[in-house]
């Protein structure tokens, strides 16, 4: 047996395991450390099916901002034991979402047992596609171009996400700044990493962010990075989140959307229609939705881990 | 050398996946905390590994996504696990 | 020449993957929680280490292998603030 197939056979095996065990773990702290633990093996897995974008994505939102965000609501919800077991479902409703999810499961697997040889395929068409667009990752191309719909309305999803947490929020802290605050680190090795690693970071997520159009990465992967550059900082008490009411905050959340739909817009005016670019400009608009949208997905993304607002308006 | 990296990448990842081992049975936050970090450490040596083995440069993109991220992940779960014990 | 540069990877990659079952072993068999730390940062330093000195002479270009480097250095700062948190908070427990 080569050691690429003991290598797939080993992560396959050890992905069922972690999620099982996230599954069957007795307290959430457990449960978080194994969800980030499967959204790691996962990462090597799609390293190894080829689909290094997909990686990226798991590694960045998958394993990295969900794990903190679902962290940061547990640490939130200590002490609710009342309210948590009242939004827990029963068994009956467990077993039923159980056989729900084994029978998705199993019929997806069987259509990939079944599929003909060699399996139909769209990669020809996409790629014939991606030339006009001047970009070089076939990813980006079919992800703003082709179907930048999807895109568009993903990228909406994320306001509507940030406007669903701060929601939550009692009406007396409204305008407060938002999450916990956290002591001020001025000595030790958090203050240290918190004041040394932002500046790398900032490079390699703008880095990540500008290759996508040539090379796996992009917005929301280079924004993900953007945003955990910031929380560090915070965790050390050495950043303050800005009001929910701070108009550049908004701003800078509704960048990404708004830039996207009115390059969309204008398609109607210098191209064929919505979403549609006009050719030999294709690539600079690309360009300046994605880098609009990096910086909302990095504002979105921190306001997503910080949280509603926590405390009072400062008079 | 394509096969002795991914034998080596096998090896790095049973080594680590025992270690995780120690998260099922961690009868402490601390522990828990070291086998995510020991996995992720492990994670990168990895796909470094099959970077070696695939000669693909994006994988390598990939594993310093997972080191940036990495660092505030342990850094973030060791603050989280702060609040949740007080 | 080949054969000289093949030699010195697979001897430091698999240095590397020893520091990593050594670190493991140390993470599962050691009896307190500083001790383990301790283990752990082997793991980290000297056995990520070995294998990107090992991948390094395989680099396809100069970039790469700087990013090789870079991908260490960042783990190096993020394994060692954590174990000094880590370690911090069980003496904390501890006492």
């Amino acid at each position: 047996m080569n050691a690429g197939l003991l290598l797939d056979l080993l992560l396959a095996l050890a992905v069922l395991g972690t999620a099982a065990w996230t599954l069957l773990a007795r307290t959430a702290f457990a449960a978080v450390i194994g969800f980030v633990a499967t959204g790691l093996l996962l990462t090597l897995v799609w390293v190894r099916l080829g689909a290094v974008d997909v990686a990226l994505t798991e590694a960045a939102i998958g394993a990295g901002a969900t794990g903190v965000i679902i962290l940061y609501v547990v640490a939130r919800l200590r002490g609710g034991e009342a309210e948590i077991s009242a939004a827990t479902p029963n068994p009956v409703q467990r077993i039923l979402a159980a056989l729900l999810a084994l029978a998705v499961g199993g019929l997806l697997a069987w259509g990939v047992l079944n599929l003909p040889d060699p399996a139909p395929s769209l990669a020809e068409a996409a790629l014939a596609g991606t030339a006009p667009l001047g970009l070089g990752n076939p990813v980006s191309a079919v992800l703003m171009a082709h179907r930048g719909l999807d895109t568009l309305l993903e990228a909406i999803v994320l306001v509507f996400a940030v406007l669903a947490v701060w929601s939550m929020a009692a009406d007396h802290r409204w305008g407060g700044a938002p999450g916990p605050v956290f002591p001020r680190a001025d000595h030790g090795p958090l203050s240290l990493l918190a004041r040394i690693l932002p500046p790398v970071g900032i490079v390699i997520g703008i880095y990540i962010a500008w290759v996508g159009t040539d090379a796996p990465g992009g917005k929301f992967q280079g924004g993900t990075i953007l945003a955990a550059m910031w929380v560090l900082p915070w965790i050390a008490g050495l950043a303050r989140p800005p009001s929910v009411t701070d108009w550049r905050l908004r701003l800078m959340i509704a960048i990404g959307p708004l830039t996207f739909l009115g390059v969309g817009l204008a398609g109607f005016l210098i191209a064929d229609g919505f979403l549609a670019y006009p050719a030999g400009f294709a690539k600079p608009l690309i360009l300046l939705i994605e880098a609009a949208m990096t910086l909302s997905v990095a504002a979105a993304l921190a306001c997503l881990i910080a949280g509603p607002p926590e405390r009072r308006r400062r008079a | 050398m394509t096969e002795i990296l991914l034998a080596a990448a096998v090896l790095v990842l049973l080594t680590v996946l025992a270690g995780l081992w120690r998260v099922l049975r961690g009868p402490r936050r601390a522990d828990r905390l070291m086998a995510a970090q020991l996995l992720c450490t492990g994670g990168i040596a990895a796909l470094l590994l099959v970077a070696g083995a695939s000669g693909s440069a994006a994988i390598l993109d990939v594993a310093l996504l997972l080191a940036l991220l990495g660092a505030f992940t342990s850094v973030a779960f060791v603050m989280a696990a702060r609040l949740i014990g007080r | 020449m080949s054969l000289v540069i093949g030699a010195f990877s697979t001897l430091c990659v698999l240095a590397g993957v020893f520091f990593f079952v050594a670190g493991t072993a140390g993470l599962i068999r050691f009896p307190d929680t500083l001790s383990r730390v301790h283990a752990l940062t082997k793991a980290d330093n000297l056995g990520l280490g070995l294998i990107v000195l090992g991948l390094l002479p395989l680099a396809p270009s100069l970039g790469a292998a700087l990013k090789l480097v870079l991908i260490w250095a960042l783990v190096l700062i993020g394994g060692a603030t954590a174990a000094q948190l880590i370690g911090a908070a069980a003496a904390r427990d501890e006492r």
